[in-house]
C-alpha cells in the first residue's frame, strides 16, 4: 500500500460561494425527460445507500431493511436493488447474515459516528470490530473540532490510519460540512481526506443540517476532478442527507456526468446516503411506465 | 483502485420547449400612429430562424416616406398627449405594458429563441424577465423624476429615434423604450431587420395596452430605414446601440444638430484572473463572458487575460468545461450556445477564425457535432495570442476567445486599457483590495469583480472611448432622455 504524507497535500484554492451557487442552479435548469429519465432513476436506485443509524436500531429493523434493499417493489419486476445498507458496527452482523448471498454491500458507520469525539485507539477498534463483522465499507467521520482548531496534520494522520484499518474495506470520508460552514472549508478538508487516502468522500452523518447540498457536493466533486487530473486516480462521491426527492437526485446526477464525467456514474463511484429517497424514486419510475402517480401507500416502508 | 471502466453513458433526451403557443402572423406592417399600416415603399423582407433557415415572417421594410409618418404622429402624440400627462398617469400605461409583456413572457422567449437562434434557457431565464423588468422599474421613475435631478428644472426632449440591435432584440427595445417614456418622451424606434418579430409583439402589446396612438410607433427595416430617422428634422433625440462603425456614421450625420445622443457601440471587454482567483468560478466566469449568447454581446469578455502562473491550469480546465457545453437546437432546454444570428455574422466570425489561424495563434475548439442546417459555430478559443494579434483587437461579436498571459497588475491594466474600445471588464481575485485598484484603473464603463454579464434595470450600463456615450438603466438612463435647464 503506498504511503499518503500530509506533505504531499496541496493548497486548497479559494472557493467563490456566490460562483458556486450559479454554477448549481445551470445544472438545476437541465431538463431529463423521457429516455434519460428512465435511465436516471434507474441509476439512481442502484447507488443509494439504504440507511438506518438510530439508537433504538434492533436486529429485527435491520433485517427487515436488508429484505428491502433486495426487493424494493417486487410487483414491478426488473428494478435494480440499492447499492448498500449502512448501518452501526453493532448491526453489521445480523446485516451479513441477512445479505449473504446478495450483492448489496454492507456499509458501517464507524470512528465514533456522529460526533467523532473517542480518542484514536478507539476508533480503530471501532473500525476494526465493523470490519471483521463482515463490512465491505466503512463510512468514518473526520475530526471536525481538530479541523476548526487547524491541527490539518491530525486530521490527515488519523484518516490515513482508518484507511489501514479498514484493510480490503472501502473506505468513506464524512467531512460533516455543515459543521465546516464554509466551501473553502470543505474544499481543504476534501484534499485532505482524498490525498490520505479515502476511496470516497461523503458530505454529512445525516444528523446535521444543513448536509448535502448541491453546493458542497459540487465543492467535493470539484476537488475530485482535480486530483484525478493530477494523479488519474478516482475518488467516489457520496452526498448524504437531505436528498429525498427524485429531482434533485437526478440533478446531482447532472453534477457528476458534467464534472466528473459518465465513468462515475455507477455506484462503485457515487453513492446517495439516504432512506426516505427510494421510494420517491420509485414512485417516479412507475408514473414513468403508467402515466399515473400511485399512492404511498403503495410502496412499502422498511 | 483501478480506474473502472465506464459501463453506460447517460445522455440527455431532447427537451424541446413547444411552440405550439405561440401567435405569429404571415405578414407584418408598419405600427405607426397605434395601427397597422402597409409600407408606403410597399416592400416586404422575410425575417427567418438562423436555427434551421426556415422563414418565420414577412416584414414592413420602410422607406423615408413610412419614416416621416412615424415621426409625425410620434411628434402629434408628444404635443398633445403624452408631454401633457400627469407623470402618474404614465407610470400606469408603463406598468401595464410590463404586466402584459409578463403576461406573456414564454410566448416571447419562444418567439425571440426562434428568431434570434439564442437559446430558450436564456431568453426565458435572461432577455425576457430583464425586459419585463425594465418597464417595471421605468414605471416607478415616472412620477418621481424631481428626485432623479434634485433642484435642477428638466423637461422632456421631444420624439426620440431608436436604433437596435439583433442580439437581445427585446430586452434593447425595452432599454430603450422604458426610459423613454418615463421621462415624457415618444418614440420611433427600429428594430434590427434579422430580428425585428418581438418589437413587433411588443407592438401588438403596447396596442392591447391602450397606450395613447402615436406614442410608441415600430418601424422595421434595413440601414436606410435607420438612417430616415437619424437624418430626420424633427427628432430631438438618437439612441442607438449597435456596431462602433454605424455609430460613427450616426455622430457624423446628428453633428450640428440640436439632436442629443446616446451611443452604445462596440466592446473588446478584458477578463482579468489573478493567481488567488477562485479558479473554477473564474473558468465558469470566463464561460458566461465570451459564450453567453454565442458571444453576440456587446460587453463580451473576449480578450482572456490570466496571471501566467495559472495559466495552464486555467487552460486545461477552460477546455475541460468547454467540452461539457452542448451547442445545437436553441429550442432544447439543454442546449447552451445555440445559433448564430445570420448567415453573415457567421462569415464574420469565420473571417476571424481563418485571421487567428493565419496569425499563428493556437486554436482549440470544442468537440461537438453541428447540426447541418442553420447557422452554428463551435466554441473557439485562441492560446498564444499577443496584444497585436488582429483578432485580439477587433470585435468578433461570436464565440472567439483570445487568451493572453500577463505578470504583473500594472502591466494588465496597461494591456486592458490598450484598446479604442471601453465597454466592460471582468477582475478574479479573493484580494479586495485589488479589486478597487483595478476597478479605478480599468477605462471601461463596467467593471464586474468575481462574476461577468451580471445585468440589472437599476445597474446604469455604457462604454468609455470607442464604445459609446451615455448611459442606459438605473438613475443614469433617465440622463439621456431629459433637458436639464439651469
Amino acid at each position: 500500500m503506498k504511503p499518503f504524507l500530509f506533505s504531499k497535500l496541496p493548497d486548497s484554492p479559494t472557493i467563490d460561494k456566490v460562483g458556486v451557487e450559479e454554477r448549481v442552479a445551470r445544472f438545476q435548469t437541465r431538463s431529463i425527460k423521457n429516455e434519460s429519465k428512465r435511465q436516471g432513476l434507474r441509476m439512481v436506485l442502484n447507488m443509494i445507500d439504504l440507511t438506518t443509524l438510530e439508537g433504538k436500531d434492533t436486529p429485527g429493523k435491520v433485517k427487515q431493511m436488508c429484505y428491502k434493499a433486495q426487493h424494493l417493489h417486487d410487483l414491478y419486476p426488473g428494478l435494480p436493488t440499492v447499492a448498500a445498507v449502512c448501518v452501526y458496527p453493532s448491526m453489521v452482523a445480523f446485516a451479513k447474515k441477512e445479505l449473504k448471498n446478495s450483492s448489496v454491500k454492507i456499509a458501517s458507520v464507524s470512528t465514533a459516528f456522529p460526533s467523532g469525539q473517542a480518542p484514536m485507539d478507539v476508533k480503530i477498534t471501532d473500525t476494526k470490530f465493523a470490519v471483521d463483522a463482515g463490512a465491505d465499507e466503512i463510512d468514518m467521520v473526520i475530526s471536525r473540532g481538530k479541523f476548526l482548531t487547524g491541527e490539518y496534520n491530525f486530521v490527515f494522520d488519523e484518516i490515513a490510519a482508518i484507511k489501514e484499518a479498514c484493510g480490503n474495506a472501502r473506505l468513506k470520508v464524512i467531512l460533516e460540512t455543515g459543521e465546516l460552514a464554509t466551501l473553502d472549508n470543505v474544499r481543504k478538508a476534501s484534499d485532505i481526506a482524498i490525498y490520505a487516502g479515502a476511496d470516497f468522500i461523503k458530505t454529512s452523518t445525516g444528523k446535521i443540517q444543513p448536509a448535502a447540498t448541491m453546493q458542497v457536493t459540487y465543492t467535493m466533486l470539484m476537488a475530485i476532478r482535480d486530483y484525478f487530473d493530477e494523479t488519474g486516480i478516482m475518488v467516489g462521491m457520496k452526498p448524504a442527507g437531505g436528498i429525498s426527492t427524485s429531482k434533485l437526485a437526478l440533478h446531482n446526477l447532472v453534477m457528476v456526468k458534467e464534472i466528473l464525467g459518465d465513468a462515475w456514474l455507477n455506484n462503485q463511484w457515487f453513492r446517495f446516503g439516504a432512506s426516505s429517497l427510494a421510494n420517491d424514486v420509485l414512485m417516479q419510475i412507475l408514473k414513468t411506465e403508467t402515466g399515473i402517480y400511485q399512492s404511498p401507500d403503495y410502496f412499502t416502508i422498511d | 483502485m483501478a480506474k473502472e471502466k465506464n459501463n453506460e453513458s447517460w445522455e440527455y433526451a431532447p427537451s424541446l420547449e413547444s411552440t405550439a403557443h405561440i401567435q405569429l402572423k404571415e405578414k407584418y406592417d408598419l405600427f405607426i400612429d397605434g395601427k397597422w399600416v402597409k409600407p408606403k415603399s410597399g416592400k416586404y423582407f422575410k425575417s427567418i430562424n438562423p436555427a434551421n433557415e426556415e422563414v418565420l415572417a414577412e416584414v414592413a421594410h420602410a422607406n423615408e416616406s413610412d419614416v416621416n409618418l412615424a415621426v409625425k404622429a410620434a411628434r402629434k402624440a408628444y404635443t398633445n398627449v403624452w408631454s401633457k400627462m400627469a407623470p402618474t398617469e404614465r407610470a400606469k400605461y408603463i406598468y401595464r405594458i410590463a404586466r402584459l409583456m409578463h403576461e406573456r413572457a414564454r410566448e416571447f422567449a419562444v418567439i425571440e429563441t426562434l428568431d434570434a437562434g439564442k437559446t430558450i434557457r436564456e431568453s426565458r431565464d435572461v432577455d425576457v424577465p430583464l425586459a419585463c423588468n425594465h418597464f417595471f422599474y421605468y414605471a416607478g421613475w415616472a412620477d418621481k423624476l424631481e428626485y432623479a435631478f434634485p433642484n435642477r428644472k428638466f423637461e422632456s426632449l421631444g420624439v426620440a429615434g431608436q436604433i437596435i440591435p439583433w442580439n437581445f432584440p427585446l430586452l434593447m427595445a425595452a432599454w430603450k423604450i422604458a426610459p423613454a417614456l418615463a421621462t415624457g418622451n415618444t418614440v420611433v424606434l427600429k428594430p434590427a431587420e434579422t430580428t425585428p418579430l418581438t418589437a413587433l409583439k411588443l407592438a401588438e402589446i403596447i396596442e392591447e395596452s391602450g397606450l395613447p396612438a402615436g406614442v410608441v410607433n415600430i418601424v422595421t427595416g434595413y440601414g436606410d430605414t435607420g438612417a430616415a430617422i437619424v437624418n430626420h428634422p424633427d427628432v430631438n433625440k438618437i439612441a442607438f446601440t449597435g456596431s462602433t462603425a454605424v455609430g460613427k456614421i450616426i455622430q457624423k450625420s446628428i453633428a450640428g444638430t440640436h439632436k442629443k445622443a446616446t451611443l452604445e457601440l462596440g466592446g473588446k471587454s478584458a477578463n482579468i484572473i489573478f493567481d488567488d482567483a477562485p479558479i473554477d468560478q473564474a473558468v465558469e466566469g470566463i464561460v458566461n463572458g465570451i459564450f453567453f449568447n454565442q458571444g453576440h454581446v456587446c460587453c463580451a469578455g473576449s480578450r482572456l487575460f490570466v496571471q501566467e502562473n495559472v495559466a495552464d491550469k486555467v487552460i486545461r480546465k477552460l477546455k475541460q468545461r468547454m467540452e461539457s457545453l452542448y451547442v445545437g437546437n436553441p429550442l432544447d432546454k439543454n442546449t447552451d450556445i445555440g445559433a448564430i444570428n445570420s448567415k453573415e455574422q457567421l462569415e464574420v466570425i469565420n473571417k476571424f477564425i481563418q485571421i487567428g489561424k493565419n496569425e499563428g495563434a493556437e486554436m482549440y475548439q470544442t468537440k461537438c457535432n453541428l447540426p447541418k442546417k442553420g447557422y452554428y459555430c463551435s466554441p473557439t478559443i485562441f492560446t498564444n495570442v499577443a496584444q497585436s494579434n488582429v483578432i485580439a483587437q477587433e470585435e468578433i461579436f461570436g464565440p472567439v476567445l483570445t487568451v493572453q498571459t500577463f505578470r504583473t497588475v500594472d502591466e494588465v491594466i496597461q494591456k486592458a486599457n490598450n484598446s479604442p474600445y471601453g465597454l466592460a471588464a471582468g477582475v478574479w481575485t479573493d484580494k479586495g483590495s485589488r479589486i478597487f485598484n483595478l476597478t479605478t484603473k480599468l477605462r471601461a464603463g463596467v467593471v464586474w469583480a468575481n462574476t461577468y454579464n451580471k445585468f440589472d434595470p437599476t445597474s446604469p450600463f455604457g462604454g468609455y472611448k470607442e464604445s459609446g456615450f451615455g448611459r442606459e438603466g438605473g438613475m443614469h438612463g433617465l440622463s439621456g432622455y431629459v433637458k436639464l435647464n439651469d
